[in-house]
């Protein structure tokens, strides 16, 4: 067995519903600093909700529901204001989703929201996040161009950018890549390798090649239930339980 | 007989040419007709000097200001009322009988005629709250009466700015204010605007809501304070051309070309900022 790092996130028993649909059901799991947890598992197996339970997004739809309990460093989620815990709970959409700013405005934006008012600051917070998500060299003469003038790829670094500007803890990560080509999800990936020693990041991917190459434990949903959780060599190479065997070659999905 | 599609075709092709024709052409003659009638009445005088003579000569500059004032007056009151009703329904209002209530009663305040507002303005203003007749009364019965058309404009601009913005905004740790104030009144300002000017347009041309409550038949000088009357120019119009005898036609012409001029002026206006918005749009 592996030393672990310390807890950053303990999940108790969480069940959550939109409506009548129960999506999550009674899901116990840790999560631990500075590693990668990958989430795979069919469509509507509630990788998503689980994703977006651990910084209280689901909260904006209507009809969302939940029981049991979060644990952030050891607080309860419900009992942090959901303005602090989303500043250091980031995430990366799985759409690459400018805000219709420059691309200087994107990154400094929330840093802005969180009262930054010096320039040479907010400048210097925009350099250093760019350089992290690698898209510094490729933007560096253009900061001051509208956002959705860069490709699909760049735009999603730019959100990481984005997210890493508000300096966050944890990155949740929710399908980056499903709209990347080749070459901008080997980027990301590469990005996402660098940022695990600062940071702690929850990927949740539908490419189970993703998650074997990037996770350093592996989570498998399926129909809102947590199959099976591991570190992630394992789970590849002698999965304890049938079903998780069966998605990751692929036999269904 | 066997159905020609060819034929058919070009008889419906016709009928709905003509319905489209029988739109423009009212219009067009409208212009036409009041240019043609009224331009030979407008020199720098007639725009710019008191009537005098029993309004028989002279200009029509009070009730150009006075409407000028009055929309203005509607304005400083509807619009910030307006957006931040708008910013409620659209932001904040949760979808239950309360929040349908208040957007049924909006739609309905769009469809009372203007010379209920007019009663009403003089229920509520000038006997009420004594604000007599007055440039206040009058502004206030039209602030009301372009309330609803601010709101609904302002609420769609809102409510078209995607919601995935919102939520970006949201998961960077922004509140629900911080977003509105941020991205989505910015994203906003241009229906706002429309919204906005689309309700001048309407105040500048109606009569009934201020016949009570503020318009002088004949007061050839301008107000000293909101609590004067003033002249307006639909309600002069109105005036020149049935309660005082022996205006010369042109003089009745050129007040309705000044007045078609100030409202068309300001939907034009409305039209070239939306397009440059439109332009500039980034999603």
């Amino acid at each position: 067995m592996v030393k672990n790092n310390p807890i950053k996130f303990s999940i108790k028993n969480l069940n959550a519903w939109f409506g009548s649909l129960h999506v999550l059901k009674a899901i116990n799991l840790e999560i631990y600093a500075n590693e990668i947890l990958s989430i795979i598992g069919p469509a509507n197996s509630g990788k998503s909700t689980f994703l977006r339970t651990l910084n209280r997004l689901n909260e904006l739809y209507p009809g969302f529901k939940m029981t049991g309990s979060v644990f952030y460093g050891g607080e309860d989620i419900q009992k942090i204001e959901a303005e602090v815990l989303r500043k250091r709970v980031g995430t990366v959409f799985a759409l690459p989703l400018p805000l219709p700013l420059s691309i200087a405005d994107n990154v400094a934006y929330g840093a802005k929201i969180h009262g930054i008012k010096d320039k040479k600051k907010l400048e210097e917070i925009t350099e250093e996040s760019l350089k992290k998500a690698f898209l510094w060299e490729e933007v560096k003469d253009r900061l001051n161009e509208s956002a959705f003038k860069l490709s699909g790829g760049q735009q999603q670094r730019l959100c990481i950018a984005r997210t890493l500007a508000v300096k966050p803890e944890v990155i949740l990560f929710d399908e980056p890549c499903s709209g990347l080509d080749p070459i901008s999800t080997a980027k990301v990936e590469e990005t996402m390798f660098v940022l695990k020693r600062e940071y702690t990041i929850v990927l949740v991917t539908n490419n189970v090649k993703q998650a074997a190459r990037v996770g350093d434990k592996t989570a498998f949903f399926l129909s809102g239930e947590l199959i099976e959780f591991d570190i992630t060599e394992k789970i590849f190479t002698a999965p304890s339980d049938q079903r998780t065997d069966g998605y990751i070659r692929g036999e269904f999905g | 007989m066997t159905r020609n599609p060819y034929r058919t075709e070009k008889i419906a092709f016709f009928f709905l040419f003509l319905a489209t024709l029988l739109i423009v052409v009212p219009v067009g003659l409208i212009v036409v007709i009041i240019i043609q009638k009224g331009l030979p009445a407008i020199n720098w005088q007639f725009i710019s000097d008191m009537p005098r003579n029993g309004m028989r000569s002279g200009g029509i500059f009070p009730a150009i200001a006075g409407t000028v004032y009055l929309v203005l007056g509607a304005v400083i009151f509807a619009l910030p009322i307006g957006v931040l009703a708008a910013i409620y329904l659209s932001e904040y209002a949760r979808e239950n009988l309360l929040t349908r209530i208040i957007k049924l009663a909006i739609v309905n305040l769009a469809g009372v005629p203007s010379v209920v507002y007019g009663l009403f303005g003089l229920a509520l203003f000038v006997v009420f709250f004594k604000f007599g007749a007055s440039i206040l009364s009058g502004s206030l019965t039209l602030g009301i009466m372009i309330l609803p058309i601010i709101i609904t404009a302002s609420r769609e601009a809102m409510e078209s700015v995607p919601q995935t913005f919102r939520e970006v905004s949201l998961s960077l740790g922004a509140s629900k204010w911080q977003t509105i104030r941020h991205i989505v009144l910015p994203n906003a300002i241009p229906g706002i605007i429309t919204g906005t000017i689309l309700g001048i347009g309407r105040a500048a041309g109606e009569t009934a809501p201020i016949l009570f409550t503020v318009a002088a038949f004949y007061l050839p000088r301008l107000p000293k304070s909101i609590f004067d009357q003033v002249m307006a120019l639909p309600y002069h119009l109105y005036v020149i051309s049935t309660q005082v005898p022996n205006v010369e036609e042109k003089i009745r012409y050129g007040t309705a070309l000044v007045l078609l001029a100030m409202v068309l002026i300001t939907n034009l206006a409305a039209i070239v900022i939306r397009y440059k918005f439109r332009k500039k749009k980034k999603w």
